[in-house]
């Protein structure tokens, strides 16, 4: 109902340029900038922090048990849903459901890829052993970081599954404002995926 | 766009789960007047204890159980989680759900003709998760160890070593700031594109501007502390050391489970980073109710307009840079605390200038002294006794000795208490009208003005001789120091002005509530106003205009010479 | 009857009650505190005696800002009070709709500006860059650890060879060893400790703050001296005690329940005095030693 009431719900807004949720997704994700740059700050404030020797010393290379083959791959798998998604919203847009729910679908089960990874590989890796959070501030935040990643990945996917199921119907209502709400995924989950190109580095690499 | 606009919606979906921003409106100004309540009880109660440290509370003193207060004398355990709560449900549950929540959701798509919020749902969410962390919080009195008693600023280690309370408190938070969040985008979203034709941005009601530059800060400034709060709550779940340094030995045990590493600071860091911006949430919306209502009742345009929201944008802008005022006696070095102490000087000349702008609004005004107006003038001066003491608080060598003492909390209460309650309680009185179509009693607003206005400087004035006698805050009893004991009788006359602004709350709290009943009927636009909020019906009904209004005319068309009335509401097409 | 100028005239008494309000009620209480202890100096409703050599400079500074603040808020008051009742609301008085073009405003927001600056670059600065800056020579100044913990304050002194012992966590031992002291490094041998702070008077002190648990703040009134002690930081602060004397260590953060009781005691002295009561400090502490042996 509020399509039709409210404004610019599904229309651009002639001066802004944007519908109301590109709007706020772009909003959002500037909450979001802040949230993992809070975090990304505590990173180098507790690594510059830490002393070169003795037991708090940061880890680096072999210590941090960190397999950056598995983190690249794991890059690579989100890059390619990335790009997924983005064909998903190209086939909406050219009227093409079957085609675009295909990309949508492809994206949804590279994401579950990455989380599958992350977990049975990399987290039950550590775990085995004897790895947590509490063994170090360097895992504290490797958890912390990632899992928190993760559950945004673990988000994007619910709200990816619902677009193809349930969510879909809206297509045959309005294709534009089902369109616009791919669009709206979209940025969202390319954000995800540039918060970890930039985890990636940094814990993995650096 | 689904066909269910037909039916008419059920009480449920009409009232409690409601997509209507004025029914949110109303429901986070009730839930969040309850808390201000809450929070007001608690205090009452620590004023006990700090005027007659040690005695049997009278009345009370033995409802709360050998726990907290074994034979009604309260423990400093319990103090300690009055005050951290106080603080907590005053800013958080009280003040900023009233100014944003409630004023803002009702009031500003009114004022700028909007039928609605940009994302109703949304709006709906916002509430119930604010709701849901209010309910966290209170429940969190009745865990084993009471409620978090760490301060609302919750420094590791103490909060990280404290009792279960804590990690309720963090869950709290999360919930509060989800709400906030969500809040934000909300509001940014419908103030920029949901305006009605022809009102632009510099023909926005000054409360607006407020509403969109806070809401900025809300957006920008809670995200660090939820990932505070994520990582304490790691440091109390999963045991890691964020905030914890190696070597650290509690109550004689050597803590040999953690592993150190971490940083007691990083937390302060991430803390006032968001509670810089928090204290100019809680006071530009407030700035802005008082803006509005000057202007009306001075039936003049507000002077300064534009000096006004630059320095309102810029104040936004500098709050982000000047966290670490409140951390000169952590121990950094010269350089930055120069640095903060310069950005401290100059974020507060543009309240200087959205101050004296207000002020010189009134010089050849025509002042009509209404209840919320009074309010809106008592604002004025309160707010310069609060933002001049934070002056030397802002200076690093005079914080020595001020920083931590009841000087700090003088200062701050000025601008919360005195400041945005009144503010609150101007802006209640002010729009009450156009939520029930009914004004609430004269006669006992100015009596709740008068004594309300009285006795809240009774109690907050003493406090800064307090401080510069060197009485520190969050204690428990101030008597077992010399300069403590020596002002004792200071904090003996400031409970009893707190229990008297208690019974000056009376008469509100009785006007408020007959008169959703039984106050007297008044028109539309019983200020004769000129902002949009006022074209529409008391109480606006869903939709809220009956046609979509237009707008020809910048805000506060006041006085204009030549016009038949003293008023241009801005919908008005020409002057007939 | 004018409803507006009564309320106008009874606006400007309630400010002024209301500001005289806890300056009329003097009267002091004073008298001796909880510990038994009587302490030294007059403690009212104005700052605390200063006993320091530096501290007059944090007072100077505080009194002109408030004489600054006074006199903006005064002057800012007449003008609001005088604009409420100059210009209510009667019969045949319109407002204004033409904005006022005085450039008074503007120069007086100038000239606060240029005062902060001036109070910033000025004063605050120079005392906290001389208060915080240079360490006082270390052969000219006595040495002392402050070590805190929930809800107590510790002393600890490197005694005659002017060294401190080692310590660490993995020492402590509550009953005889609470800071941790590594009893076979050799500087440990004549390490005093106390709960009460001695020092000589007019003769620079050092204090290394350091914490056990959570963060405390190491507070002297008399001395201006404030300074948080976080646990994982050593921080040092000095000063120079000019006046002899009992006076109060307070904790100025919220470190737990007993927060409000973290006090100890703190004695200025002359020279003579300090090195009597440190050599019996140190007796005490050899001869429980000895009985634990
Ligand atoms: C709404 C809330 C609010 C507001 C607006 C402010 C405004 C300011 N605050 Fe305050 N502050 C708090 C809420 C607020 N504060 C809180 C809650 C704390 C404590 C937190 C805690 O520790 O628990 C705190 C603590 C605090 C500290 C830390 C103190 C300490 O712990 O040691 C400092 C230090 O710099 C500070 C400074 C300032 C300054 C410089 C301003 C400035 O913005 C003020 C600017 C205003 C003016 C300067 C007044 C206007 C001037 C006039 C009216 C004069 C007019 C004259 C002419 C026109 C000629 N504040
Ligand atoms: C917005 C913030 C806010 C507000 C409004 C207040 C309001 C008040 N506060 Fe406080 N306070 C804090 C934020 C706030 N406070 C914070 C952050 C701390 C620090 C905590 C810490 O140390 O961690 C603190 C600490 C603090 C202390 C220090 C405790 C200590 O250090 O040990 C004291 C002491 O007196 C105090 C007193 C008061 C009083 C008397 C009021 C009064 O002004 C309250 C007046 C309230 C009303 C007048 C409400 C009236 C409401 C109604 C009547 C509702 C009616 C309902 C309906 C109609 C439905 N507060
Ligand atoms: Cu130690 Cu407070
Ligand atoms: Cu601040």
């Amino acid at each position: 109902m509020s399509a039709e009431v409210l404004p610019y719900t599904v229309k651009p807004h002639p001066v802004t340029g944007l519908y109301n949720g590109k709007f706020g997704i772009w909003l959002f994700l500037a909450s979001e900038v802040m949230l993992f740059g809070a975090l990304f700050s505590t990173y180098i404030f507790l690594r510059i922090g830490a002393p070169e020797t003795g037991p708090t010393a940061w880890p680096t290379g072999e210590q941090t048990h960190l397999s950056w083959k598995l983190g690249g791959l794991n890059t690579l798998i989100l890059i390619l849903s990335s790009v997924t998604m983005v064909m998903a919203w190209v086939q909406f847009k050219m009227d093409n459901l079957a085609k675009g729910r295909m990309y949508l679908i492809a994206t949804a089960v590279l994401a579950i890829a990455f989380v599958a990874i992350k977990l049975k590989f990399e987290y039950m890796h550590k775990f085995h052993l004897g790895i947590k959070p509490s063994t170090s501030v360097f895992f504290a935040i490797y958890f912390t970081m990632t899992g928190l990643h993760a559950l945004h990945i673990i988000g994007g996917v619910v709200v990816i599954a619902y677009f193809i199921g349930p969510g879909a119907k809206l297509w045959h209502e309005n294709r534009e404002y089902y369109t616009n709400r791919i669009e709206c995924t979209g940025l969202y989950w390319h954000f995800v995926d540039l918060v970890w190109i930039f985890l990636f580095p940094i814990l993995y690499l650096l | 766009m689904s066909g269910d606009h037909h039916h008419e919606p059920s009480f449920i979906r009409k009232y409690v789960f409601s997509v209507d921003h004025k029914v949110i409106g109303i429901q986070y100004g009730v839930t969040a007047l309850c808390f201000l309540f809450l929070g007001f009880c608690l205090i009452m109660m620590m004023r006990w204890q700090l005027a007659y440290p040690g005695e049997t509370m009278p009345i009370i003193g033995n409802l709360f159980g050998e726990a907290a207060m074994p034979g009604g004398v309260m423990l400093p355990e319990f103090y300690n989680s009055l005050g951290a709560m106080h603080g907590t449900i005053m800013i958080f549950l009280g003040v900023v759900p009233l100014l944003v929540g409630a004023f803002g959701n009702y009031v500003m798509p009114l004022q700028i003709g909007a039928p609605d919020m940009a994302f109703p749902k949304l709006n709906m969410l916002s509430y119930w998760s604010y709701f849901l962390g209010g309910v966290v919080m209170l429940a969190s009195f009745f865990v084993p160890g009471g409620a978090a008693n760490s301060g609302w600023t919750s420094y590791p280690p103490l909060s990280d070593i404290a009792t279960t309370g804590q990690t309720w408190w963090l869950f709290g938070m999360v919930c509060l700031i989800t709400s906030s969040l969500l809040g934000s985008v909300n509001f940014i979203v419908t103030i920029v594109q949901l305006r009605v034709e022809g009102l632009t941005m510099f023909r926005l009601p000054f409360f607006v501007w407020a509403q969109l530059i806070t809401s900025f800060l809300l957006l920008l400034a809670f995200p660090p502390l939820e990932a505070a709060g994520v990582l304490q709550l790691m440091d109390r779940l999963a045991g890691t050391s964020f905030f914890l340094p190696e070597g650290l030995v509690v109550s004689g045990v050597v803590q040999t489970q953690i592993s150190g590493g971490g940083s007691p600071i990083l937390w302060q860091h991430l803390f006032w980073f968001l509670a810089h911006p928090e204290v100019y949430v809680l006071i530009l919306p407030a700035m802005g109710m008082v803006a509005e209502i000057i202007s009306i009742n001075t039936r003049k345009p507000l002077w300064g307009y534009r000096a006004m929201i630059y320095s309102t944008i810029f104040l936004g802008f500098m709050s982000f840079i000047v966290w670490a005022h409140h951390m000169f006696m952590t121990g950094m070095g010269t350089k930055i605390s120069a640095f903060f102490a310069t950005t401290t000087m100059i974020i507060s000349i543009p309240s200087v200038v959205i101050l004296t702008a207000m002020v010189i609004s009134l010089y050849q005004g025509a002042i009509r002294f209404t209840v919320p107006m009074l309010f809106a003038l008592a604002f004025l001066p309160m707010f310069a006794i609060g933002g001049l003491t934070g002056l030397p608080l802002g200076l690093p060598a005079s914080d020595i000795h001020l920083h931590d003492t009841y000087y700090v909390i003088g200062h701050f209460h000025y601008v919360v208490a005195p400041g945005t309650i009144f503010a609150i309680f101007a802006g209640i009185y002010h729009w009450f009208p156009k939520i029930t179509g009914r004004t609430l009693n004269k006669t006992l607003g100015y009596i709740h003005f008068a004594f309300s206005f009285i006795f809240i400087n009774i109690i907050f004035m003493p406090m800064f001789w307090q401080g510069m006698a060197g009485v520190s805050r969050r204690l428990y009893d101030q008597t077992v120091y010399a300069h403590g004991d020596a002002v004792q009788s200071l904090t003996v006359i400031s409970s009893w002005g707190a229990w008297m602004l208690g019974l000056a709350q009376i008469p509100f709290i009785i006007n408020f509530f007959i008169s959703i009943k039984a106050g007297k009927k008044v028109s539309d636009n019983p200020w004769e106003a000129t902002t949009l909020e006022w074209s529409a019906p008391s109480p606006p009904p869903h939709g809220n205009f009956a046609t979509v209004p237009v707008v020809y005319r910048g805000p506060y068309e006041y006085s204009v010479p030549g016009a038949s009335s003293d008023y241009i509401p801005q919908h008005i097409t020409t002057e007939a | 009857m004018n409803r507006s100028r009564i309320i106008g005239v009874a606006t400007v008494i309630v400010v002024i009650v209301c500001m005289m309000a806890p300056t009329v009620v003097l009267g002091q209480t004073d008298g001796p505190v909880a510990s038994g202890h009587i302490i030294d100096g007059d403690y009212g409703y104005g700052m605390p005696p200063n006993a320091s050599k530096d501290g007059h400079n944090v007072d100077n500074l505080i009194h002109i800002l408030h004489w600054f603040m006074l006199a903006l808020f005064v002057a800012w008051g007449i003008f609001f009070v005088y604009c409420l009742m100059r210009f209510r609301a009667r019969a045949g008085h319109r407002a204004t709709y033409d904005p006022v073009k005085a450039k008074v405003s503007k120069y007086a927001e100038i000239g606060v500006a240029a005062f902060e600056a001036f109070l910033l670059i000025g004063l605050s600065m120079p005392i906290w860059a001389a208060t915080k800056n240079e360490p006082p020579a270390k052969e000219l100044a006595t040495h002392v650890r402050v070590v805190a913990e929930q809800f107590q304050w510790n002393f600890h002194y490197p005694g005659t060879d002017g060294t401190f012992g080692r310590t660490a966590a993995a020492f402590v031992d509550t009953v005889d060893n609470p800071l941790g002291l590594d009893r076979s490094d050799p500087a440990a041998e004549d390490d005093v400790f106390a709960t009460e702070l001695h020092l000589p008077v007019n003769k620079p002190v050092i204090c290394d703050l350091t914490s056990k648990d959570v963060i405390h703040s190491f507070f002297l009134p008399v001395m201006r001296v404030k300074q948080d002690v976080i646990p994982g930081m050593r921080i040092p602060v000095w000063f120079t005690p000019v006046k002899e004397g009992r006076y109060e260590v307070a904790c100025a953060q919220l470190c737990g329940n007993n927060h409000y009781s973290m006090r100890a005691e703190m004695v200025i002295e002359d020279d003579a005095s300090f090195a009597t009561w440190l050599e019996e400090v140190g007796k005490v502490e050899e001869f429980d030693e000895d009985e634990l042996d």
